[in-house]
């Protein structure tokens, strides 16, 4: 049993793994290869299965969320089959949880700007996905679709946690497939339960999207810079809950972003 | 705007994005800085979403048993216990601080 199969846990940040980045980031790959051992494909698929049937259970908390939002089952649904990103699924329920239809702006924005970084997973899927010119097969287009569809944190993560390019195809594509059928289906039970459960709150759904967001959140604060954004962004997000809207306090708090990320402030790795 | 409204347009603009990343040529997201601000942008949107929804009730404060809740949640994940145990757990500690208050 090699270590990879609990490394890129649901919600993992593959970010952080990204070769070249800087210097730790590069450390940190090459130790993720390293523990690998080989990255045979038969390894990619274990991993990918591991990974994929975990992050696939929670679906149900998705499901009884959105429902417990206001959302029907078929609008939930439709959210997994089609935005496929459990991040920006959460977030949008969320918004639209405390601010209703009114808030629905930011209900998008969130969600779409939780799903900026899938385009840098793309980047960094796409010559894997495509493979060598020397295959000689080109890449169709509903391939590359299909592909974009199931980039999200989990298929890119057991994918670079690969250490060539055969086994990260394979690693991408099982984990990716095996999350969107499990995760449709989950999203499915869940909302038929949470329809039946009625009031949600005695049911403390409401702390349960708050514990569902901070398991999102948890591995992506490995580096200092991240756990300084983070308690920024919630700072920011309490105090303007009294003067805006619901769901502005959650667009304002990303400038903390915007702002630590443009001029690199607290970049220091962690004593981890 | 209806719930359906704001949904199809939601799931076109995360479709869109993660299309963008597969058919666009590498370019500006490539580079450091807006890589970087990527992903803090994610870290800040999570932890925002947190807070407003441990502490906001509308547009008010309130202090109530989500908040063990969600410390219980914290302890729950540093000590590596899955997502979905933690989920469950986080509810039902709010649901039995409120069932017995």
């Amino acid at each position: 049993m090699n270590e990879l199969s609990d490394a890129p846990e649901p919600g993992a940040d593959p970010s952080s793994r990204r070769p070249g980045a800087d210097t730790d980031a590069d450390a940190e790959l090459a130790d993720e290869t390293g523990r690998a051992g080989g990255g045979a494909p038969d390894t990619a698929v274990r991993d990918g299965l591991a990974v994929g049937l975990a992050t696939a259970v929670y679906g149900i908390s998705f499901g009884a969320l959105a429902v417990a939002a206001g959302l029907d089952v078929w609008q939930t649904c439709f959210l997994s089959l089609v935005m496929f990103t459990g991040g920006s699924q959460f977030a949008l329920v969320g918004v639209l949880a405390s601010g209703g239809v009114a808030a629905g702006g930011s209900a998008i924005a969130t969600a779409a700007m939780l799903g900026i970084r899938n385009v840098v997973y793309g980047m960094r899927m796409k010559p894997i996905v495509e493979g060598s010119p020397a295959d000689g097969a080109r890449t169709s287009v509903w391939r590359r679709v299909a592909a974009a569809w199931v980039t999200i944190d989990e298929s890119t993560a057991v994918a670079l946690a690969q250490s060539n390019d055969r086994a990260a195809r394979v690693g991408f594509w099982v984990t990716g497939i095996v999350i969107f059928v499990g995760w449709n289906l989950t999203t499915l039970a869940g909302a038929l339960i949470g329809d039946a459960m009625g009031d949600t709150r005695a049911w403390g759904l409401d702390a349960a999207a708050a514990a569902a967001f901070l398991g999102l959140l948890w591995p992506r604060l490995k580096r200092v810079q991240a756990g300084a954004v983070a308690v920024g962004a919630a700072i920011i997000a309490t105090i303007t809950t009294p003067v805006l809207m619901p769901g502005l306090p959650v667009l304002v708090a990303a400038v903390v972003a915007v702002v630590v990320g443009w001029f690199d402030l607290f970049h220091r790795r962690s004593e981890s | 705007m209806t719930t359906w409204h704001i949904i199809l347009i939601a799931s076109a603009a995360t479709l869109a994005l993660k299309l963008a990343g597969h058919l666009v040529p590498a370019g500006f997201l490539e580079r450091e800085r807006p890589a970087r601000i990527a992903d803090l942008l994610t870290v800040a949107l999570l932890a925002a979403l947190i807070a407003v929804q441990t502490l906001a009730v509308g547009s008010s404060i309130v202090i109530d048993a989500r908040v063990p809740a969600v410390i219980v949640a914290a302890a729950l994940y540093a000590l590596r216990v899955p997502f979905v145990v933690v989920v469950i757990a986080a509810a039902a500690v709010a649901a039995g601080i409120r069932a017995f208050s």
